[in-house]
């Protein structure tokens, strides 16, 4: 029941987000500060829960297989290959190093 | 797939992709939730990440140009492909065609790989052992990456791994995230005094670096 909660108020909330872009007039949201603000949202957001994901194993940090999986996809990326690529990347190395008892 | 693993139902699954659709905010949530995140805590992670689409939607609403009545329809659409693509086309109908075409071709393939991700999921059982675990984490990565353009873009994100693993150990689950989005406004406020010693040359250098970032 609280996964339902949670699916409901996001899709609310991410439906809003995107309906306010389109009906909101132009003037509001350009104000330099909030554009900005908006921009870093994500990058913060992002930065935290790839580390959280990559590094955490309930309420302690952990240096495991997922590790070695994050490191293929940064290479994959550097060599700018294509989003499910870099996806499989991270796949295919976490299972390969776990296969090896990683 | 990543959410059926994460002890979501085929239901619930399905779903997130049909009625969130945007990409990073379904994972964060699976992710939230995974982790035994509060479900508010979760969705509040989810939606801070779905802010950006509406700036999108204030750029695609002057070149789209589209009626009221179609506007709520057109909404569920406005994400970064979409966007991209409308941005990228020469003429209003060839927006409205871009848009469209993308916005509807996306959606039914997004439900369809989560359905058959879904799925599959089921079949193959401990998806840890297969290293699906992993896929998530990489996601955000591949979406991130694209974003650190710049120092200013670097530090919020340095900041935010700093504070989202320090905070891991002491705090109720999804709350080390949400406090984590502070280093955005952290970072540009610590900019912004810089910016205040440091005379209106360096200014006018800021403005410009901010081109880049409209053209998203």
């Amino acid at each position: 029941m609280n996964t339902w909660i949670a699916i409901g108020a996001t899709a609310v909330g991410c439906y809003a987000v995107k309906l306010a872009g389109l009906l909101v007039p132009a003037g509001a949201l350009e104000k330099p500060l909030v554009r900005r603000l908006a921009a870093l949202l994500p990058v913060a957001l992002l930065a935290a829960l790839t580390a959280q994901q990559t590094f955490a194993d309930g309420h302690t940090l952990v240096l495991d297989a997922r590790f070695a999986g994050l490191g293929a996809a940064a290479v994959a990326l550097v060599l700018r290959a294509p989003f499910l690529l870099v996806v499989a990347a991270a796949v295919l190395v976490t299972a390969g190093v776990r296969a090896m008892g990683g | 797939m990543t959410s059926a693993g994460s002890g979501l139902t085929l239901l619930q699954t399905c779903a997130l992709s049909l009625l969130v659709f945007t990409g990073a905010s379904q994972f964060a949530l699976v992710g939230a939730l995974a982790a035994g995140g509060n479900p508010l805590a979760a969705a509040a992670g989810a939606f801070f990440l779905g802010v950006r689409n509406a700036f999108y939607g204030l750029r695609l609403s002057q070149l789209l140009a589209l009626p009221r009545a179609v506007r709520p329809f057109a909404a569920q659409w406005v994400i970064d492909e979409t966007t991209a693509v409308a941005l990228a086309q020469p003429t209003r109908r060839a927006t409205r065609i871009g848009f469209t075409v993308t916005g509807l071709s996306l959606y039914v393939l997004w439900n369809l790989t989560t359905l058959l991700g879904a799925l599959g999921a089921q079949a193959i059982g401990d998806t840890d052992a297969w290293g699906l675990d992993a896929a998530g984490p990489a996601v955000f990565l591949a979406l991130l990456a694209p974003m650190l353009r710049t120092g200013t873009e670097r530090a919020v994100a340095g900041l935010a791994v700093l504070l989202g693993l320090g905070l891991l150990p002491v705090l109720p689950a999804g709350v080390p995230v949400l406090l984590a989005a502070l280093a955005a406004p952290a970072v540009l406020f610590l900019e912004g005094r810089r910016r205040g010693t440091s005379g209106t040359s360096s200014d006018h250098a800021h403005e410009n670096n901010d081109v880049p970032e409209e053209d998203r």
